[in-house]
């Protein structure tokens, strides 16, 4: 038997969780060292899983396949394609660079740690997914932990409004994706639940126009889509920041993937007659989103509402049914994934010590953080777009694929790429540069070493990919090659 | 050997890279030793680019020195270089007039480490720009220019420096906007970013798209290309942006600024433009034509009105390019036609009036700062009668500013009378509006040296040192010399251009 590395990746947070939960309160050296080790060896493992993959073999490689409830045709079947393997390398960095900014983290360090990698083994756990239940079984493992991230430890303002609003959305959200996973699971008569075969169910075309849009939009409330996104800004705000950062880092991404791989490529021929006017929802979540975020004064919402306006931009590349939309939405999960967790550190570090995000009150960080303005601004140019860095390897071919299917969006869906310019340059401005005001002389400090690492692992890989894109784009591209083939085919 | 012979545009273009990573690295606390290492690290370059000089084969078509290896191959994107003899000379004066800038920038004294890493990063943004064979790479590298100037307007800028970068920023983002859907839209239809391929391909193609005709979606296309060059040369109306850029950012950028990055645009119109878009060149060249005598002449007027010597200058520019402009536009309409002889004049003097720009700018730029720095005024109304106080001073400012005048014997004049002489056939009535220009052009570079170094001395400097140092010198010697050395002898630059313009253009 070879060794099973997406397992042990996909339990290593849980069992080192359920280790945190059970040592001493007290303890939070312990419990700090048992965290950072966990997801190091998650990191360090989705790091060699990602390397190991074969690209010209292509389709789904690690693969394992466990019979768990054989009488409903359920089984513990995994393994990772060209599309999942980039979420699962990012999900295990988000989690390293989570715990290493959370290091500071004193209120119930414990039970913090311990609901944060029961989060991680459910975000894991859908990533690698290939069996319908067993993806809704580790969704919901994901979701849950949520609440209680928010609700115990959020901005004390909004967190129960926000965790409550959170909860509601997803699942009912999942619910509906539910009724549809069920209703393939009865219409198929192959009696399984393995997406593998489902794939080659062969449901009608009456079928599949009825079901895809509510497995689709089911996954996309999570994944943000118009008008479905209204809970994520909400939420981004109201977590602690190693949460947002997993929120919008990985959680939103589980959305659009769970879309991806459950809605697209298991009713095609549904995806074919709806995402042509869906495409038309991810343009107003792109550029609707921009705006939004360009009149907020809260320098976190700003962030939130950018995450709406770039997941728009995966939902547009999946809508354009190209094969260039498709590799461009699966790099952009991954970049937005890394620079929405870099944003969200750096607003943490910044709120620490300022203990307010009213933009107009900030001022001047850069002379006593320049490591965190930098960063910053790294993740703002991946986020207009700026050519040499991830943002735009994702983005331009979306654009492309966007050409192909809806000219006319893509042109309008550009103006988003200006609003963002303008509302990151704004800000940077007035948060890193121009004086300081009074209040904040003498007391503010610079950021610890550790968050330091963290901000420049994040860095790193967005200029890395915007760099040299091989290292990511054709193994994107293999796993679009199945999906080209599912709607080609059907 | 070898590796340097097969790679020396990649070596040229990310040795600034290189340098500026080494100068982060280097102990900010000193300065000295930083501004010594990215002086000597941006003379590589320089003499890297003197090789290519040397080794150009002028006579032979193409590109040369081509390499090629695959970047971004899952959207057929590569990494594709070469030099032509439109480029090449760009690629010289870029590499010439960043030392220069940095030895103008020795007077930084504020976060020296962060102001030379970003001039160098800018050095290869640039530089790339010239070097692109393939329309994505070009793409990327006229954006990545953008961050360190904005950056460098924004940190190191004089008053107004937050309102000029923004707009610098949105203005310049907001015209490749049009150039990146249209790249797109390129991409889409012809199936490759490789330039060479979309000459052939993209001019001949005759389908109709997205159920237009195929010469509306040209034209549409062409006008995208257009605007986006037009906003970077920049042409008027696009041109709000650069008095406010210039007048803000600290001296080496404005020199940087108008040496280099407004070639970019004039850049793109001879390497993308004109062969991509032949027929919609020819029929819109008359617009262009217009719009660059209204630079021609509106920037002559507006920079005769200002009393800010950095505004002068700076609206200059905007004279100044339109005569390149205005060479481009003759050379569009006339191609092919009985008069295309003339074209070929004209772009002559449009390249070579690019590169004497590129070094008379550059230099009045830096002469304007050198007052600065001692004055703290850039009122010409609070200068005068300057020249007895620094006499080595006035002489070079004067040489200078007769440079950027026009006089015969320097590097202006002959560029200048190149493109009046091709485009006087060609668009009579534009080329002799555009000569009254000229004229205003001596009107203000005369008011300028007459308000700052001669009258009665004010009374106010009579006890700051004001003579000019060895270091600044050193800076503008270069380009004084070649000033001249084109005015008298510009065979050694003209050649080449015009060996690569007629293949082209003739």
């Amino acid at each position: 038997m070879t060794f099973p590395i997406l397992s042990i990746i996909v339990f290593t947070p849980i069992v080192a969780g359920v280790i945190i939960l059970l040592l001493p309160a007290e303890r939070k050296g312990w419990i700090r060292g048992v965290a950072l080790l966990a997801s190091a060896v998650a990191l360090l493992l989705s790091v060699v899983a990602y390397f190991s993959y074969d690209i010209p073999q292509g389709g789904y490689q690690m693969v394992q396949k466990i019979p768990w409830l054989p009488a409903w045709g359920i089984s513990y079947h995994i393994g990772v394609d060209g599309l999942s393997l980039p979420l699962v390398l990012l999900t295990g960095v988000v989690m390293f660079t989570g715990v290493l900014i959370s290091w500071g983290v004193d209120d119930r360090p414990r039970e913090f740690f311990g609901f944060l990698f029961i989060l991680a083994t459910g975000v894991f756990g859908v990533f690698v997914s290939l069996d319908l239940f067993q993806l809704f079984f580790f969704y919901e493992i994901a979701v849950f932990p949520m609440y209680l991230l928010i609700a115990i430890w959020g901005w004390q303002k909004t967190r129960e409004y926000a965790a409550m609003k959170l909860t509601l959305y997803l699942f009912i959200g999942s619910v509906v994706a539910l009724v549809g996973a069920l209703a393939m699971f009865f219409a198929s008569g192959l009696h399984t639940f393995d997406m593998l075969e489902l794939e080659r169910a062969g449901f009608s075309g009456a079928f599949q126009r009825i079901w895809f849009p509510v497995v689709f939009f089911g996954f996309g409330v999570l994944g943000g889509l118009f008008p479905f996104h209204n809970w994520s800004p909400d939420g981004h705000v109201a977590a602690p920041t190693a949460v947002s950062m997993f929120h919008a880092g990985v959680l939103m991404k589980l959305g659009a993937f769970a879309a991806l791989r459950v809605g697209i490529m298991l009713l095609p021929e549904g995806a074919k007659v709806h995402l042509p006017w869906i495409i038309f929802l991810a343009l107003v979540n792109v550029v609707y989103g921009a705006l939004i975020a360009m009149v907020q004064t809260d320098f976190k919402y700003v962030i939130g509402f950018s995450s709406v306006s770039h997941m728009g931009l995966v939902m547009l590349g999946f809508a354009s049914l190209s094969r260039e939309g498709y590799i461009g939405s699966g790099l952009q999960m991954f970049s937005h994934g890394v620079m929405t967790a870099l944003f969200f550190a750096v607003v943490g570090m910044v709120y620490d010590r300022a203990h307010t995000r009213d933009i107009p009150k900030l001022g001047g960080f850069a002379r006593k953080m320049p490591v965190v303005a930098i960063a910053f601004i790294v993740g703002g140019l991946v986020s207009m777009g700026m050519p040499g860095l991830s943002g735009f390897i994702a983005e331009f071919p979306i654009f492309l694929g966007v050409w192909s299917a809806q000219p006319i969006v893509a042109m309008i869906a550009a103006l988003g790429i200006v609003v963002t310019a303008a509302y990151i340059m704004i800000i940077v401005r007035r948060v890193f540069f121009g004086p300081m005001p009074e209040e904040f002389e003498g007391h503010i400090g610079d950021v610890t070493p550790l968050d330091k690492l963290a901000l420049g692992v994040l860095s790193f890989i967005l200029i890395a990919l915007g760099v040299f894109p091989a290292w990511m784009a054709p193994l994107v591209a293999s796993g679009v090659n199945s999906v080209m083939r599912l709607l080609g085919g059907a | 050997m070898d590796f340097i012979n097969s790679h020396l545009l990649s070596l040229i273009l990310f040795t600034p890279t290189v340098a500026a990573a080494v100068v982060m690295l280097l102990p900010g606390a000193q300065p000295k030793l930083l501004r010594w290492v990215a002086l000597l690290a941006s003379l590589v370059p320089l003499a890297l680019s003197l090789v290519a000089w040397m080794r150009f084969d002028m006579f032979a078509g193409g590109f040369q020195f081509e390499e090629l290896a695959g970047w971004y191959t899952s959207i057929g994107s590569n990494y594709h270089l070469g030099v032509d003899g439109l480029s090449l000379p760009m690629v010289l004066l870029t590499t010439l007039l960043t030392p220069l800038c940095i030895l103008a920038a020795f007077s930084i004294q504020e976060r020296v480490r962060v102001f030379l890493a970003l001039f160098l990063l800018l050095e290869t943004g640039m530089l790339g720009v010239f070097l692109s064979l393939d329309l994505l790479l070009f793409f990327v590298f006229w954006e990545v220019g953008l961050v360190p100037m904005y950056f460098l307007i924004n940190q190191w800028g004089s008053k107004n420096r937050d309102y000029a970068s923004l707009k610098f920023l949105i203005y310049t983002m907001g015209g490749s906007l049009g150039l990146l859907l249209a790249i797109q839209m390129l991409r889409m239809v012809t199936g490759t970013f490789d330039l060479p391929v979309l000459y052939e391909r993209w001019p001949s193609l005759d389908q109709s798209l997205f159920g237009l005709p195929i010469a509306t979606v040209k034209t549409i296309a062409f006008w995208a290309f257009t605007v986006a060059f037009a906003i970077k040369v920049p042409i008027w109306p696009f041109h709000t942006w650069l008095p406010d850029a210039h007048t803000e950012a600290p001296t080496a950028g404005s020199m940087i600024l108008a040496g280099v990055l407004l070639k970019l645009g004039a850049y793109g119109f001879l390497r993308l433009v004109l062969p991509l878009y032949p027929a919609q060149a020819q029929a819109f060249a008359w617009v262009l034509a217009l719009l660059a005598v209204a630079a021609i002449v509106f920037g002559a007027f507006a920079s005769w009105g200002q009393t800010d010597f950095k505004r002068l200058v700076a609206y200059s520019s905007v004279n100044h390019m339109g005569f390149v402009v205005l060479g481009i536009a003759a050379a569009a309409w006339a191609r092919g036609t009985a008069s295309a002889a003339d074209a070929v004049i004209a772009m002559n003097g449009a390249v070579l009036q690019m590169f004497n720009h590129g070094l008379s700018a550059a230099g009045m730029f830096f002469l304007v700062g050198v007052l600065y720095e001692r004055t703290h005024t850039r009122e010409l109304n609070d200068y005068g009668g300057l020249f007895p106080l620094a006499p080595i001073y006035g002489g070079i400012l004067i040489f200078t500013s007769m440079g950027s005048l026009g006089l015969p014997g320097l590097g202006g004049f002959v560029s200048e009378f190149l493109v009046v002489r091709g485009s006087w056939p060609i668009f009579p009535v534009f080329t002799a509006i555009a000569m009254l220009g000229l004229l205003l052009t001596g009107a203000y570079v005369l008011k300028a040296i007459q308000k700052v170094l001669h009258g009665p001395v004010n009374a106010r400097w009579k006890e700051t040192a004001l003579e000019i140092a060895p270091r600044e010198v050193v800076a503008i010697a270069p380009l004084m010399v070649l000033m001249l050395v084109i005015g008298l002898w510009p065979a050694w630059l003209l050649n080449v251009i015009n060996a690569a313009v007629s293949r082209l253009f003739g």
